[in-house]
Parts: C-alpha cells; structure tokens; sequence
C-alpha cells in the first residue's frame, strides 16, 4: 500500500488529501490560521505516506527544511480536475485569495492559464469581506442573494471602495437581499471576464471554495449560458492535484538519475545532482 | 568602499542622506540576486566590480573626462545615435531608472498611472541620488511613448541641460527623413557642446568602437545557445545593463574575455543549469539597473533565461553601423539606416519585433518566451496580445507579465512563472 500525499496551503484554508493506491482515502480542510505551518503540522500528524507535494500560497514556507516536493496551485488545480474528470479541458478556480482559469490540452497537460491581478476583487475573500459588511454569515448572505428578486448595482470591485458603497446602498434604503445579489453579479462578471481571455471548451469544472457558492455559480452559468461542472468537494482539487503530482516527481527523478548515469558531465546550477 | 566619494557626491549636488540610502538597499539587493548564484564565470567579476563602483570609480572617471574638457552625455533609450557623441570625444551615458525612488515626490509631477520608468527617472531626478544624471552636461529625450514624450517637458525642469530628438513612428520613407533630419540636427548640437566639428575619421573610428561592443553582445548572445546555458540570464542581464554606462573599449575587452570563458565551457558540455532545464526568452520592456526582480524569479523557478528581446537586450544591440562611405554624409546614411531598423513598440505597425522574437527563440532554442511589460506601457502592452496568439499559434507556449517596481507582487509572478515552467516540462 502506498500513500501520496498532497496539501494546500492557501490564504484562507489548508487542504490535504490522501491517496491510496492512486484511490483517494482521506481529504480534510481546515482553517489556516496566523500559523499555517502548524497546522500543516497537526494535519500530518499520523499520516504516514511515503511522498507529500505540497501547493498553494504556503508551499515554500512548508517545504523549507522537508524532504517535499512543490507544484504551483495552477498545475495542482489542472492535474486535479483531470483525475476527477477524465475529459476535463477547462477549470474555474475561485479561492479565497486568487482566482485563476486553467486550460488543458488534449493529453491532459497545463496549457494556458489567467489570474486575477493582485487585489483581492473578484475573489473569496471579497465576498468574505461583503458577507461582513452586510452583518450577514457567509452562508446567510449567499441565501440572502438566492432570495433576492432584483440586484442592487456595484460600482467598485475594490474591497474597500465596494465596502463604503455597500454602507451607503444600505443607507439609502436598497434592501439587504439586493445588495447581496449585486455583489454577487459584480464578482460573476469579474470572473467572466476572466474567462473571456481564454479559448474554454464546453466542460468546464468549477473549483475552490468558490465553487460551493450556489449563488455565484448560478451567476456565472447563467453568464456563460451552459453549466459548469462541479465535483463533490470542490476545496480539495488543488490539494488532491498535488497529491497526483508525487507520482510524476518520481518519474523525473527516475529520469534524472538516468541521464546523471549516460552523460558524463551533469551540472546542476545551485543544487549540484 | 576602496575610497571615500563624499566630496565628489557633494559637488555633483548629490543629497548625501538619500544617496546613502539608495546605495543601501543597492548592495544588499545585489549580493542577493547575483552573488548567491553558483558556477559563473570567472570574468563575471569584473561586472561585480564595476557594480560595486558604479557610483564610484565610474563617476570618477566621468568628473576626470569632464575636468579634460571632454562632454558627458544622459539617454533613456537606444535611439540616441552613440556614434555621434563618440565622434567628438564626448561620453554616452544610459540613465537607468529601474527603481522606485521617492515615489510620492514623482507623483506630485506625474500622474499616478504613468509607467515605472519614467516615474523611476523623475524619482531619482527630484531626489537628486544619481550622480550619471548630475554629470550629464546633456540629458537627451527623445519623442517615443506618449509617456515619455510628454514627461520630457516637466523633466526639462530637473535637469542642466535638456535636448529632445522628434522621433518618427512609421517605417516610411518620410520617417527616415525624419530620424535623418534628426541625427544630423543632433549631429550639430554635439559639434556645439563639444566646440568640435565630426570629422570622417572620428566618426568612424566612433563607428567602429560601438560596433565592436555590439560584436562583442551578440558574441555572447550566441553563446547561449548552448545547452547547458553556459550563463545564467542575469548575468548576461547585467552585461547588458552595463553596456550602457561603461567605457566601451574596457567593456568590449571584458565581455570577450567572458566569451573565451564560455566557449571553454561549453567545449566541456557544461553550463549553469542542468541540461533539460526550461529554457526562456524573455520579451518586452527594457529591464535597467537595477530591476532583476523578473528575472531572479524565473531562475529561481527552474529555468535558465537564454535571451533578451528587449532595448537592454538584442533589439538594442542587434543591428551594427555600416562602415562603407568617405564623408560624413554617407556615414550618417549609415547612422540613420542603423536606427531606423530599431523595431521598438512606438512604431506602428511593428512587425519585424515579431520576427524578430521568432528567430531568437528559434536560435536561443527557447521553450517559452516571457512578455514583460511595465503597467501602464500601452505600446508594449498592446503589441503583447497579438504577439502572444502569434507565438503561440507557432506552438511557442507564451506567459505575459505586466507589472512594475515594487516587489508586492512578487509571490504571484512566482506562481505564475512556476506553473509556465511547469508547462514547458509537461
Ligand atoms: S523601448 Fe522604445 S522608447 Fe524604450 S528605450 Fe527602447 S527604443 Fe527607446
Ligand atoms: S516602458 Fe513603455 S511607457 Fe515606459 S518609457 Fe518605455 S515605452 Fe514608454
């Protein structure tokens, strides 16, 4: 029996996922807290696998001083969607802190890839951010917007603009459902713009936190005009990619000892084979 | 430091406090990205040198010049013709600018959405730090970007002595006019500065010693071709970095002796990355001193930069001078002809820089090709979409960076930079 493990440590949440003979046999998320890589250390506390990548915002910081392999969350998040869907060509990744589209080509491999510039607009934690200045929970203000019959238009996609907006939308009287459907819009179309830099192929899987949004997906399928395909724990993709990535890290390092072995001369700038 | 440049910093007006922070961050930030860099090359020592010192014994070297009589000249950009100024014993400088300096003192002249660039230069003008700006009897503008192009009239403020070259934008015969109208206009303003007329020997003994820095480039452009890359991008980065401010003559001698250097190495079959290693061409905005944050983050992410489609690269040096003619007219043809083929993003349309992305990355054998752009520089900006879909249409995998100084964004460019490497080893 062998045991890969993948985690991912990102802004908001840290995943894991265990696999068993290439079956997944474990997943977890939990929060990552002001010490990430202490929780990183609890999470692995009795696992006992024989390779871990690890992907995310976190991963340098946890492969320092640790036998571990690393994989950016963009080819994690590719290489996850194409184990759970095997025609997979496209991924939506809507985290806490970033929100990325993937494409695949035809063998399954990282092809193009978009990201969110660097404010947090259109992201997780906007909507995190929203839910709180409306006094909603996140899951209230996402039923709120569910309910809603008409949404109130939002300007600004940045945090803190949007944030002062929202106060004066609730000042003027607009109703709170309302609101709440608007910033989910403003997300949406954020997102499908996103998408429009990309040539996407009809199925479309819809990772992250994001993804478990009913609103926000509503949104963005009625934007596009077909729907997207969401897998039972969207969170863990990325950290069930990385996972996947142990395998194939074994096979380069395989393939690397073979040409240390046929070429005489193999230098390695700064980590000498 | 060797020697104390205090006096020489004080009379060149220099803000003794601000200069010495400047100077701290410098040197920390380059022991970090090149010094910690391992097997390179022996003659990589003298640009470390010439780093150390190049707000010392280059300066020195200037003020001396100056104390003989001889003229200094500033640019931002590689369209200003270095044969002229050698012509007439005269110095060429390239003004760097790739810092952020006392942003909020360029951001009371210049619009916050104004390239890097040239808020870097506005930065370092107003907070009075580079002593290159301060030796400059001449800073020379040119009309390129809107950008630049209309900075130049508040810049004209900050400086002893501003001279603008107009520009042409199309590859036309009255666009050559133009840049042959220019040259010679500035032809005359050099023979003014300097008290000399340019005569047929001077100019082409002049054409001779930057063509021969340019061989020396495109030498140790080819060089790279190797694989094993017998040197990191950065290092050949910074060979094109100072290129712009060193003596020609001892600069051409230092970049062949690395050029022995490698030919050895790469006789053994070694280099500084494995072999297999992605290899990138990087393609856009010019990249000057002392901005490396793009390029450490690729050769931190497993790939090896083979190539620079930029000014401080090979559009800036690729095109060597004619040395054919026996007057300065004909001379000055060959100046302008020279010029005219720099197929900076200002020109519109700009094909040749696409063609001239595809060959180098067909002769650097590159992977993937990097667009860097600064934000806000609509010229680069705009070429990189339809330069991408062109490339990648070729089957050459493209990732676009937009960014700017500052190094908040530094862990995102990583991710992306990593997950393009990525795809260049799937
Ligand atoms: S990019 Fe254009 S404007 Fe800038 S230095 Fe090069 S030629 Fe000059
Ligand atoms: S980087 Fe672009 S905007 Fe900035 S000075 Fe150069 S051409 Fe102009």
């Amino acid at each position: 029996m062998t045991v890969h493990a993948g985690i991912d440590i990102g802004s908001r949440t840290i995943k894991l996922v265990l696999l068993e003979d290439g079956r997944i046999s474990k997943t977890a998320v939990t929060d990552a807290t002001y010490d990430p890589i202490a929780v990183c250390r609890d999470l692995l506390a009795d696992v006992d696998c024989r390779a871990i990548t690890a992907t995310g915002y976190g991963r340098r910081l946890f492969s320092r001083g640790r036998s571990c392999n690393v994989v950016s969350e963009i080819k994690a998040v590719a290489q996850g969607a194409r184990f759970l869907s095997a025609g997979c060509r496209a991924v939506l990744d809507v985290g806490g802190q970033d929100t990325k589209v993937v494409t695949l080509d035809s063998r399954g491999k990282l092809d193009k890839f978009l990201m969110n510039d660097r404010c947090a607009a259109g992201t997780g934690r906007f909507l995190e951010v929203m839910a709180g200045a409306l006094s909603y929970t996140y899951e209230q203000f996402t039923a709120a917007a569910l309910s809603a019959t008409q949404a109130e238009k939002l300007n600004s996609m940045c945090a803190v603009f949007a944030e002062s907006e929202v106060i004066s939308l609730v000042a003027q009287g607009a109703s709170r459902e309302g609101i709440a459907l608007g910033i989910h819009e403003s997300v949406a179309t954020r997102t499908l713009s996103l998408m429009k830099g990309l040539t996407l192929s009809d199925t479309i899987m819809f990772a992250g936190g994001g993804a478990s949004n009913p609103c926000l997906r509503r949104q963005i399928e009625a934007g596009l005009g077909r729907e997207l395909y969401v897998p039972e724990n969207p969170r863990v993709v990325a950290a069930l990619g990385a996972a996947l990535c142990n395998g194939e890290k074994e096979k380069q390092n395989g393939r690397r000892q073979f040409d240390a072995a046929s070429d005489q001369i193999v230098r390695v700038g700064g980590w000498r084979a | 430091m060797a020697e104390d440049y205090t006096r020489m910093w004080t009379d060149l007006g220099l803000d003794l406090k601000a200069h010495d922070a400047l100077l701290g961050v410098l040197g920390p930030l380059y022991e970090k990205t090149f010094m910690q860099q391992t097997d390179r090359p022996e003659g990589m020592k003298y640009f470390d040198f010439v780093m150390s010192e190049v707000h010392g014994l280059r300066i020195k070297e200037l003020m001396d010049a100056k104390a003989a009589g001889r003229k200094v000249f500033g640019s931002f950009c590689v369209f200003v013709p270095e044969e002229l100024i050698l012509a007439v014993d005269g110095i060429l400088v390239g003004l760097c600018a790739g810092a952020e300096f006392a942003p909020d003192e360029a951001e009371k002249l210049l619009p916050r959405n104004t390239c890097a660039l040239i808020k870097g230069a506005f930065g370092f003008a107003v907070a009075r730090v580079c002593p290159y700006l301060a030796a400059a009897d001449v800073v020379v503008g040119e009309n390129t970007c809107d950008g630049k192009k209309k900075s130049y009239e508040i810049f004209r403020d900050l400086v002893n002595d501003l001279y603008v070259m107009d520009l042409p934008q199309v590859k036309s015969e009255a666009g050559r006019e133009l840049l042959r109208h220019e040259c010679k206009r500035f032809a005359a303003r050099v023979e003014e500065v300097s008290g000399r007329t340019i005569e047929v020997d001077a100019l082409k003994k002049a054409i001779d010693t930057v063509n021969a820095k340019r061989s020396a480039m495109h030498r140790l452009a080819k060089l790279r071709a190797a694989e094993p890359a017998p040197i990191s991008g950065l290092d050949a980065l910074l060979a094109n970095q100072v290129f712009f401010y060193d003596d020609p003559e001892r600069f051409t001698k230092s970049v062949n002796a690395i050029c022995d250097e490698l030919e050895s190495r790469t006789k053994k079959g070694e280099g500084v990355a494995q072999k297999g290693t992605p290899r990138i061409l990087v393609s856009g905005c010019p990249m000057a001193v002392p901005n490396w944050k793009l390029p450490s983050i690729i050769e931190s992410s497993g790939a090896v930069i083979v190539g620079e489609e930029s000014c401080v690269g090979e559009r800036g040096t690729r095109h060597l001078t004619g040395v054919e003619g026996n007057s300065v007219d004909a001379l000055m043809d060959n100046i302008v002809d020279r010029y005219f083929k720099i197929d900076c993003a200002v020109f519109t349309p700009n094909p040749s820089r696409l063609d001239h992305i595809r060959e180098m990355a067909r002769d650097y054998k590159a992977d993937g090709v990097i667009q860097y752009s600064i934000q806000f520089c609509s010229p680069y900006q705009i070429e990189s979409g339809p330069v991408e879909r062109a490339l990648e249409r070729d089957g050459i995998p493209v990732l676009r960076v937009d960014t700017d100084y500052s190094q908040q964004d530094s862990e995102q460019i990583r991710t992306r930079v990593e997950a393009f490497v990525e795809r260049l080893q799937d």
